[in-house]
């Protein structure tokens, strides 16, 4: 038996409608790939589902939230020994058939993490309400400065690590609305960053969790953050590739 | 007209509030989720604290004609009492999820232990 390579972390809740596609589509790109749900402690039948579909499900045993549910998973890549990790959402709006696109940086030696971006390409199709498309390109803005490196999108879900950004992500990791500041912390961290253009889906199930008072307390949330973040100091990496 | 010295210490003890809470979340003793409630505290008593005109009109409204730096003392307190109910909601919170974690980790014991003696029953020696 070959040592474990490429485990697709998939955090899920309450996503019965969608998990098994999610799966099935991880799976058919290569047999290879362990995909790991995590269930954030859902109340229908997200985890039996993703089981049947053949995923490991790891079941919290209460909801922890995003950013907790998809450091379990990097913590069990982590134990587990895997080189490569993609992340994406339970929900179907990432297309699987990418993650290829996605590991590319990383096979070649150019990354340690990989943001699949919705705005790399600017004839990309994505087009967010403006509200929403205003909060990401702040954000945006505000990591390539604190960060000092150009980043386009850190609201993506969407991402591809390898061992380096496997051990960094599974001690590191923030545990509500993580993406933006977790981009942060692997710049400061001495991570290598790409970005790669990818489509994304509308939902083919589920409600979005975002709602008005929770981008207000995203918003302010995120914001503090960062700016402590930036007032932090973060071992630099070494990874194994340099 | 509030006296100038009471607006001084107060501009002072919010600034200090304000800056003691930043610097327990850079040293990650206290989570962003946690801090904001007291950075609003502090937001809050300084921007009256500085603008004595402002705390006048605020004193005006509530009808405290004496001493206006009563306003600040009454709005520390509602603060105070917020975070105190806030916290609250959170032990609650996390009090529920610490008896679900013991349950399953005694659940967990039992099981391995239960597996554990088959293995040794299947391979003796």
């Amino acid at each position: 038996m070959s040592p474990p390579f490429l485990v697709a972390i998939v955090p899920a809740w309450n996503e019965a409608g969608a998990i098994g596609g999610v799966v099935d589509e991880v799976r058919s790109v290569s047999a290879e790939i362990e995909v790991v749900v995590v269930d954030d402690a859902s109340r229908d039948e997200t985890a039996s589902i993703a089981e049947a579909h053949g995923a490991t499900v790891l079941r919290l045993p209460f909801n922890v939230g995003i950013g907790g549910a998809v450091q379990t998973g990097f913590r069990y890549a982590l134990e587990q020994g895997y080189e490569r990790a993609v992340r994406l959402d339970g929900d179907g709006q990432h297309d699987a058939s990418q993650i290829p696109k996605i590991l590319a940086p990383i096979e070649v030696g150019d990354a340690d993490l990989v943001i699949g971006s919705r705005f790399v390409d600017p004839d990309g199709t994505y087009r967010p309400p403006l509200a929403r498309r205003m909060g990401i390109r702040i954000f945006a803005r505000l990591v390539s400065m604190l960060g000092r490196q150009r980043v386009t999108d850190t609201t993506s879900g969407f991402i591809a690590l390898d061992r380096a950004g496997i051990e960094l992500f599974a001690v590191e990791y923030p545990h509500d609305y993580p993406e933006v500041e977790a981009t942060l912390v692997a710049l400061r961290s001495g991570l290598r960053l790409a970005q790669v253009q990818v489509e994304m889906r509308e939902r083919t199930a589920g409600t979005s969790s975002i709602t008005f008072l929770r981008s207000l307390y995203y918003i302010v949330k995120v914001t503090l953050a960062l700016f402590v973040a930036s007032l932090r100091r973060y071992p630099k990496l070494e990874g194994a590739e340099r | 007209m509030t006296p100038l010295r009471v607006s001084i210490v107060g501009v002072a003890a919010s600034l200090l509030l304000i800056l003691v809470v930043l610097e327990l979340v850079r040293g990650r003793r206290l989570k962003e989720r946690y801090a904001l409630l007291w950075l609003a505290t502090g937001a809050v008593l300084l921007v009256l604290s500085a603008w004595r005109g402002g705390l006048n009109t605020v004193a005006g409204w509530l009808g405290v004609t004496g001493y206006p730096p009563a306003v600040l003392f009454a709005v520390a307190t509602l603060f105070v009492l917020l975070v105190l109910l806030h916290y609250s909601t959170v032990i609650s919170k996390l009090t529920d999820e610490n008896v679900e974690l013991a349950q399953r980790v005694a659940l967990l014991e039992e099981r391995v232990g239960r597996s554990q003696l088959s293995d040794r029953q299947r391979a003796p020696g």
